[in-house]
């Protein structure tokens, strides 16, 4: 059975963790992360997944995908979203983010810049009525 | 018979000092963010695995809510960390104390165990505090 790592373990798994979600959109190689913790990349793959329940690239790909609907919502092109987190192709990066989301990049980009718009034009619609009772917005 | 929850409220000092804490340094996601006129808004995010439960940060100003008086006495009683809100869950306790602590959260409480089991305690940027345990592992 599996032990816990001891907390310098944790340390160095954690400041991987916080350098893939530092620099997801650069190209980044797990391997040297792995070395830059003094693991073997077996031992550094085994330790993150038992702290995160992913792979190193596994959640190095989630990163890219949530910061790349960030971005979408934000109203970023597909094409410069796929860029800015990291992807190196449009067609690879419409292929993860449809696996993950259930839809392609530019359905969610219309479908988020709707709700902007419904928030905008009638936010009470996105408030309980309780709320909006209370604080005086009905 | 109640079934779920599907909104809760938490009272914070400063909505735009909350929406950097709870997005920025918890992780959580934002939901909804409107503008209800000059100095209003609506504000909820959600805990990344739970996207249906909006967390409304809602600012303690003086309005219908609160009078001028309560107002102020709700502040003071906020920062003072009168109020535990709830209990969040992480896969791994020492881990996520760990990276919270990298990105500036501040703990009452590292992990411990406790007769009751293992947690931590946070606080919010407001004063609000949280107990942090872990998911129950599969046997």
């Amino acid at each position: 059975m599996d032990q816990p790592p001891k907390i310098y373990l944790y340390r160095r798994i954690v400041l991987a963790k916080l350098f893939i979600d530092e620099h997801y959109a650069e190209d980044i190689d797990l391997d040297a992360i792995a070395g830059e913790a003094s693991f073997s990349k077996f031992h550094f793959i085994r330790l993150f997944k038992m702290a995160y329940g992913k792979t190193p690239h596994q959640y190095l790909t989630r990163v890219r995908i949530e910061q790349a609907k960030l971005l979408l919502e934000k109203g970023e092109s597909v094409s410069d979203v796929c860029f800015a987190v990291g992807f190196d192709g449009v067609s690879s990066f419409t292929h993860l983010f449809k696996r993950f989301t259930k839809m392609t990049p530019s359905a969610y980009l219309r479908q988020q810049q709707q709700r902007k718009e419904e928030i905008a034009a009638a936010p009470l619609k996105f408030i309980p009525g309780c709320f909006a009772a209370q604080n005086g917005w009905i | 018979m109640i079934t779920r929850v599907n909104h809760f409220s938490i009272f914070v000092l400063d909505q735009d000092s909350a929406y950097d804490f709870y997005v920025n340094k918890l992780g959580f996601k934002v939901h909804t963010d409107a503008s209800m006129g000059p100095g209003k808004r609506w504000l909820t995010v959600t805990p990344p695995e739970q996207p249906d439960l909006e967390i409304a940060l809602m600012a303690i100003d003086e309005g219908m809510m609160f009078k001028k008086d309560t107002a102020e006495k709700m502040r003071e009683l906020v920062k003072a960390g009168t109020f535990g809100y709830a209990v969040f869950e992480c896969n791994d306790l020492v881990a996520t104390y760990e990276e919270l602590t990298a990105r500036g959260v501040k703990f009452k409480k590292p992990p411990t165990k406790e007769f009751y089991g293992f947690e931590a305690l946070f606080v919010d940027d407001s004063g609000n505090w949280f107990s942090l345990g872990e998911k129950k592992k599969e046997d």
